[in-house]
């Protein structure tokens, strides 16, 4: 039984890393029906990082960034969130809403609302990865938006699943329409519970 | 020469008059000053969760808990010369992100790091004398140890003292 993700071996990493990469395919496919466009994807590049190493990785603490949260409950539980610059957010938007950039610090309602679908779109993605590797029943909630300095942002989940362990799983990739970079972070947090009920499912019992 | 000291997540530092301890980013976590007047002595904790007795087993670091660290940090400034009597408080931070308004865990926890933060100074009796808690926006605080003022900066919304 293990309590800790510090005490994960190479072997268990690895299947995190393979429902982290058929999650951002799944998460490509449904981009490109979303946009209406080819989108493809870098191989994402999956890690087990402490919390701090995280948020260096986005760029500081207080670095502004473009959040959506989506809780998964059922036979796994924790959270999913999308990390994107404020210019991603606005850009990828953009295309969802038809809305050239005005300028304006913030995202427009439509923008929101685009955001939002994107978590949603995202969160199935993930989640659906793990569904269907491991055959567990997930929920999803509805996606919730948050504007603020990564490093306010990112203690809200940590401080629920990562009371015990501040180590999470962190999914860097960048996604390309034929004009467009995007580049993105998702970040899962899940209870050691959970972790541990999808190496079993795997036959990995830990 | 004053120096500014920083404050990480689940962290604290105390120091003397003229530094000043900054800590980034505070969300759901809330901010705590401690401040003695007379001596200038002062200490800032960076709170993620509200009670240490919530979590069995596992990691028991004392300075993630307002409980244990708000106590720790106490009993630091005494160490060097505070007299517990003289210290007041301020709190800022534990904001709801994303402004959830189910029952879960997630959604309360900035709500509850404050009411943990409020709990942990009662007992040792200390005074609060300025708050900027809740509502759904981080924060950074900016503490001087020459005037026992705390700077509140949060992105697109300015500044502002407590």
């Amino acid at each position: 039984m293990i309590t800790s993700y510090t005490e994960l071996s190479d072997e268990y990493i690895d299947v995190l890393k393979e429902i982290g990469n058929i999650g951002a395919g799944n998460a490509a496919t449904s981009l490109g029906v979303l946009l209406d466009e080819d989108v493809s994807i870098s191989v994402p590049s999956v890690r087990i990082e402490d919390f701090n190493d995280v948020v260096n990785a986005i760029g500081g603490s207080e670095e502004m960034c473009v959040a959506v949260l989506v809780n998964f409950s059922g036979e796994a539980r924790g959270v999913v969130l999308f990390i994107l610059s404020i210019k991603d957010a606005k850009g990828i938007t953009g295309i969802l809403a038809s809305e050239e950039d005005d300028g304006s610090p913030g995202l427009s309602d439509m923008k929101l609302s685009g955001i939002k679908e994107l978590g949603n779109i995202l969160g199935s993605s993930y989640l659906g990865s793990i569904a269907t590797l491991t055959g567990m029943k997930v929920n999803l909630s509805i996606p919730h938006v948050a504007i603020d300095m990564i490093g306010a942002i990112l203690a809200v989940p940590v401080s629920e699943y990562g009371a015990a362990d501040s180590k999470v799983m962190f999914i860097d990739e960048s996604f390309s329409t034929k004009e467009r970079r995007f580049h993105s972070h998702v970040i899962m947090f899940t209870d050691i519970e959970t972790l541990g009920n999808i190496m079993d499912r795997l036959g990995l019992s830990i | 020469m004053s120096e500014q000291h920083v404050v990480g997540i689940s962290d604290r530092k105390v120091a003397n008059a003229p530094d000043s301890i900054v800590t980034y980013a505070l969300g759901s976590c809330v901010g705590v000053t401690l401040y003695d007047g007379k001596t200038g002595i002062g200490g800032l904790a960076h709170i993620m969760l509200p009670d240490s007795r919530m979590i069995s087993g596992g990691d028991k670091s004392r300075m993630k808990f307002a409980d244990t660290g708000i106590e720790d940090m106490a009993a630091e400034m005494v160490s060097h010369g505070a007299d517990i009597k003289n210290v007041t408080a301020k709190l800022a931070g534990g904001a709801n992100m994303f402004r959830l308004s189910d029952d879960s865990l997630i959604a309360s926890i900035g709500r509850r790091n404050v009411d943990g933060a409020r709990a942990a100074l009662g007992r040792l009796g200390v005074r609060i004398v300025g708050e900027d808690v809740g509502s759904d926006y981080g924060r950074t605080l900016l503490f001087d140890l020459d005037t026992g003022k705390v700077k509140v900066q949060s992105l697109g919304k300015g500044s502002k003292e407590i």
